[in-house]
């Protein structure tokens, strides 16, 4: 009956379009950002309705960019890749910050992800969901495995698998005894940097029993034991502990990697007010506790801890002692231009033999 | 009269016109635009031939398209053979209900999408999978094997999914060749080999080109089989303009290999026609 209801009210609505209190909010995010749940709690809350698009970093910019920044009301790309696309695309509006509740970030992670996404002045992204990739290890059968570059150990030949993507290049760096992010500003040095990864990655290339491109294709490859050691996010290590209490996320000697997933406004976005009632929304402890579940990973919002599930915190305390805590290297924002550098990196390693 | 006749004309090539132009023409034309453009600066470009050129003097490039060109032939290839004496039984040989049946089996594969057929060889090639356990209990090898992430796998795939484009073609020429004309072959002599030289494959020419072509073109083009059965060694041209696209938005240069690969696959096209003495005419026609 009460739908039955809604139903009527939102027809009404949208006949009346002029009424415009109903929108729709097209949010292009990650998988697991937007739970179901959450999707109509929402709804039912406010009336609007949500369109989830899944993606990644690479196919939100570019996606983005083919429009203009159109198509979407509201994308999360990663804090790191936001000033670069917005200098060389303009693909996002500066966020109205007075439209956000404060309150509910951690004001710590709240001013570092505005800081990272400041384009001439403006702020660009709040973050949302942040996490580190690192190892995922299957300790009975590769407990040799501490850092990156012992994915390449004769011990493991054949049963590694890592992306061949950008953060392996810069795991790759540090476990090398580089600081890839010092040489951001500096492309010549930067070559230098990449060249000997390069190198490395080219010389482990026998090691590596495939390159993975998405999740579900990692946890396969671990979970039918073809691959003891992988590069890869902690969520997806926790996961599979769940199945194995061998195999689990593990944060490198060097260093896990850690990301920030932001909103960000995409320049042509139609609900602006829409899309801010949302990130005030999901950013509530409990609407947070609820996408945490979903995605494995915490988010910016402050309190939320205190819902996590008991068994989510164990892994993360056992994967996470305090120094490998203090230890994570956070992403700089990426200057427009790096990524052309690292592509031919990364077509050369593909190429060898 | 003749006016009516011309609107009617005008009418009914409207929506073909509008297909071609809008969703052709017009991004082609983009695309082009694109290729010619150098990135100098954040947001500055200038019009160049530079990307044109990366494609030339990055040896990695051309060799990609190389291996991805001469990969797309072998397959075609082995298409071919593994489709005529299929297509043959089909038109020829099989009658009636067994025939529809066999046709039907050459079709069904193909009601599922390209995503799960790989899946399926996936399973089947991994180290832990069918084949790999089979050959295991079967004790013709002592630990597991890995088939998959290799050339092999690569073809196996291209060649799976491109078999119905080849056998559709050539049922359809060889139905129209009339079973006299083979009897009246063997009555004068000829023996299975020149019958088959003589009068089979010459009338089937046209069906094995247009075959070829189309499986040519979709091997060259396909971006899923070489990626996901050829892992950490795919190395496909389509896979390169992909990245260079999504990955590091250098769009110039993912327009130019684009321009660069629809500009090779059309000579090589062209010079396999000149090479066998066919037309795209006689094809078509």
């Amino acid at each position: 009956m009460k739908t039955q209801f809604l139903m009527t009210t939102t027809a009404l609505v949208v006949t009346f379009g002029a009424v415009a209190q109903a929108d729709t909010l097209r949010l292009l995010t990650w998988g697991g950002y937007a739970p179901e749940e959450v999707v109509a709690k929402f709804e039912e809350q406010t009336g609007h309705t949500v369109e989830v698009t899944k993606s990644n970093n690479e196919e939100m910019i570019a996606k983005l960019r083919a429009t203009g920044g159109g198509g979407f009301d509201l994308a999360q790309p990663s804090q790191d890749r936001i000033a670069g696309p917005q200098a060389e695309f303009g693909i996002y509006k500066p966020m109205d910050l007075s439209k956000i509740d404060a309150d509910l970030f951690i004001p710590s992670m709240l001013e570092a992800t505005k800081g990272n996404t400041t384009v001439g002045g403006d702020v660009y992204g709040v973050p949302h969901i942040w996490g580190t990739s690192g190892l995922v290890v299957d300790t009975a059968q590769a407990a040799s495995v501490k850092d990156y570059t012992d994915l390449c150990n004769d011990d493991v030949a054949g049963k590694v698998s890592y992306r061949l993507k950008r953060p392996t290049l810069i795991g790759f760096a540090f476990a090398m005894g580089e600081d890839p992010f010092a040489a951001y500003g500096d492309p010549a040095k930067y070559e230098e940097v990449m060249a000997k990864v390069e190198e490395a990655l080219i010389a482990c290339k026998a090691n590596v029993k495939t390159y993975w491109g998405g999740g579900d294709e990692l946890m396969g490859l671990v979970r039918s034991g073809e691959v003891v050691a992988s590069m890869a996010w902690d969520t997806g290590g926790w996961k599979l502990n769940e199945d194995n209490p061998d195999v689990t996320f593990l944060a490198p000697a060097s260093g896990a990697l850690g990301w920030v997933d932001t909103f960000a406004l995409p320049a042509k976005g139609k609900a602006d007010d829409v899309a801010y009632e949302w990130i005030n929304f999901v950013m509530q402890p409990e609407v947070a506790a609820m996408i945490t579940a979903a995605a494995g990973n915490f988010t910016a919002s402050k309190g939320a801890d205190e819902f996590a599930s008991d068994e989510l915190k164990a892994r993360y305390q056992a994967s996470f002692p305090p120094e490998a805590i203090d230890n994570i290297k956070w992403y700089p924002p990426v200057p427009a231009g790096l990524e052309v550098i690292e592509g031919g990196v990364l077509d050369r390693v593909k190429a060898a033999n | 009269m003749k006016s009516g006749a011309r609107l009617g004309l005008i009418l009914l090539l409207t929506p073909l016109l509008l297909w071609l132009v809008l969703l052709i023409l017009i991004p082609h034309v983009d695309m082009f635009l694109v290729s010619l453009r150098e990135r100098v600066g954040v947001g500055e470009y200038q019009v160049s031939l530079a990307n044109y050129l990366t494609f030339f003097q990055e040896p990695l490039y051309l060799w990609t398209f190389l291996r991805t060109a001469v990969m797309s032939i072998m397959a075609t290839l082995i298409t071919l053979l593994i489709a005529f004496p299929v297509s043959y039984f089909i038109a020829k040989i099989a009658r009636g209900r067994s025939r529809s049946a066999l046709f039907l089996l050459c079709l069904v594969p193909f009601w599922v999408s390209e995503l799960v057929r790989t899946f399926g060889w996936m399973i089947l090639l991994r180290e832990t999978g069918i084949i790999s356990n089979l050959l295991q209990w079967a004790g013709l090898v002592s630990g597991p094997v890995e088939m998959l992430y290799n050339d092999a796998a690569i073809m196996v795939g291209l060649v799976y999914t491109s078999m119905l484009f080849m056998v559709v073609p050539l049922v359809t020429t060889l139905e129209s060749l009339p079973d006299e004309v083979i009897e009246a072959g063997y009555d004068l002599g000829g023996t299975n080999t020149s019958v088959m030289r003589e009068i089979v494959i010459p009338h089937a020419a046209p069906g094995i080109v247009s075959g070829s072509i189309v499986v040519f073109m979709l091997s060259l083009g396909n971006y899923l089989t070489p990626t996901m059965l050829g892992g950490k060694d795919s190395l496909w041209f389509t896979e390169l303009i992909y990245s260079q696209f999504i990955v590091r938005f250098n769009w110039e240069l993912g327009a130019a290999f684009g321009f660069m690969l629809l500009l090779l696959s059309s000579l090589i096209v062209w010079g396999m026609l000149r090479l066998t003495g066919q037309t795209l005419e006689r094809t078509m026609g």
